[in-house]
């Protein structure tokens, strides 16, 4: 071929040409490789578990990573309602459907954290800290506003100036602890923050 | 393995037939979506773009409900939100939740030129596969509901997928699962025929005479379906067409044009081999090269 005219070339260069034109109008079969996208939960650790959101306590399935051994480290990647669960029977809100990334958020609480008096910035602490400094303030303020009898003498053993706010995501069981811990107190002002 | 296992009945701009002998005997799947039911939570939304890994940008108020404004890669489906004034003088608020329809003879797949791009299942799903996509937004012009939307990052197709992948593993798709109302269910087309005529039945037993099923059968039907409270005015909710049909200008493109463009290569192909064995190659002789220098040598020697 080192002897090619140009003549010679136009002819291999226009005989390709052609062939491979006519491949792309349809000529040539095609394979078809179409498939859908794998199904991502296929072998992903499945766990239940009740939507943090409001008091009607949709469940959850949350998907994870990994399958538990000692050396995956597991990762919420999916959650869905749960549809065993008599509450939503699989349906969630937007919210609820939107959980996977309230666990991702970059602003999520994590830890406890405190805001002195006047200051602008909230401070990370232990939960030591955190812990000891309610109970203390909490019990300040018991022994000095703490009634025990009114004005007509009846034991009435009130706690007016504390109120307590507490979580929807608890089983009647967690509920009834909360309760009674609430009212032993002496607690009136208490809610659940899924009526906020 | 891919091919037989999927139950792919038609594929774009594949001349080869596709392998016809399974087919979905237990009745092809559909959505249905009662528009009556629906609140407008948008649940629906967020459920899609969790599953399909989508996180579309977050936008501004435009000044109505509609977040985002409209679809995009990333938002495959979205609420639409209509008032209307009923003859009465009564507001109501038509909510349509938007998204691919998933029709029996697809406007996108009719129009795709590229080889793959677009798939049709036994089960009635019409999927793109953006590995073959070349971005050319044919697809947009032959859909008769406006639903493709081409990327900015990559230019390919995007639009819902029915959860293929869900569905191919049994189950149902995101949105269905997730609508707190009902409103979104999803079963055989026939079982969801069903289903939306005990709906009209209910509805008109509240005064809503005209409504009814959409499901066009100038796409061939279609594998997403709604129950309307006005059957009769479908264009009430954000536009759908009352009578959508797949554009003229696929119809000729795919129908005419293509075997015109191919006889006239096969005419310009034989018109060169007629010519070359009637006229033959032009040669020169001896005669014409000597007349070919001496006009070359007038030439050089009238330019300094």
């Amino acid at each position: 071929m080192s002897e090619m005219t140009r003549r010679q070339f136009l002819k291999v260069t226009g005989t390709t040409l052609v062939g491979s034109s006519l491949a792309l109008m349809g000529f040539s079969p095609g394979v078809a490789l179409a498939e859908v996208r794998e199904y991502k939960l296929a072998r992903a650790t499945e766990t239940r578990n009740t939507c943090p959101y409001c008091s009607v306590a949709c469940g959850i399935l949350m998907y994870s990573l990994g399958d538990r051994a000692k050396n995956a480290v597991s990762n919420i990647f999916h959650i869905e309602g749960d549809p065993d669960h008599p509450v939503n029977r699989g349906t969630l809100c937007p919210k609820g459907a939107a959980l996977v990334d309230f666990i991702h958020s970059e602003s999520r609480l994590k830890h406890p954290e405190y805001r002195a008096p006047g200051s602008d910035k909230w401070q990370r602490i232990s939960w030591d800290d955190a812990l000891e400094r309610i109970s203390k303030l909490m019990k300040a303020d018991r022994d000095a506003n703490f009634v025990a009898k009114n004005a007509d003498g009846l034991t009435v053993n009130r706690w007016l100036t504390t109120g307590m706010l507490a979580a929807s995501a608890s089983s009647n069981e967690v509920g009834y602890l909360t309760h009674k811990v609430a009212r032993s107190l002496g607690l009136l002002a208490f809610d659940n923050q899924a009526r906020v | 393995m891919a091919l037989q296992s999927l139950d792919i009945i038609r594929r774009s701009a594949t001349t080869l037939p596709e392998p016809q002998a399974r087919g979905a005997h237990a009745g092809q799947v559909a959505k249905l979506i009662d528009v009556s039911k629906c609140i407008g939570c948008k649940a629906c939304q967020v459920a899609c773009m969790e599953w399909n890994d989508l996180r579309d940008e977050i936008g501004s108020c435009t000044g109505h409900y509609d977040n985002p404004p409209d679809l995009s890669d990333q938002s495959w489906t979205l609420m639409r939100f209509a008032e209307y004034e009923n003859p009465k003088g009564d507001l109501e608020w038509l909510i349509r939740k938007d998204g691919c329809m998933h029709c029996a003879d697809p406007g996108c797949l009719k129009a795709c030129p590229s080889p793959g791009a677009i798939v049709q299942y036994a089960n009635g799903i019409v999927d793109f596969h953006e590995e073959n996509c070349i971005g050319c937004g044919y697809c947009v012009t032959g859909c008769p509901f406006n639903i493709p939307r081409i990327s900015k990052k990559d230019n390919k197709a995007y639009k819902c997928t029915l959860c293929s992948d869900r569905v191919s593993v049994g189950l149902e798709p995101a949105c269905v699962k997730t609508c707190p109302t009902g409103a979104i269910t999803f079963g055989s087309k026939e079982d969801m025929q069903q289903h939306a005529a005990e709906r009209i039945e209910d509805l008109k037993s509240r005064g809503f005479a005209q409504a009814g099923l959409y499901d066009p059968m100038g796409v061939g039907g279609t594998h997403v379906m709604y129950v309307l409270q006005h059957a009769d005015q479908p264009q009430l909710y954000s536009g759908l067409p009352a009578n959508p049909k797949i554009s003229a200008i696929v119809g000729l493109w795919k129908g005419i044009s293509k075997p015109l463009g191919l006889l006239a290569i096969f005419a310009t192909a034989a018109v060169g081999f007629l010519h070359y064995i009637g006229i033959g190659p032009n040669e020169t002789d001896e005669q014409d090269e000597e007349a070919a220098r001496r006009e070359l040598k007038n030439e050089l020697e009238k330019t300094p």
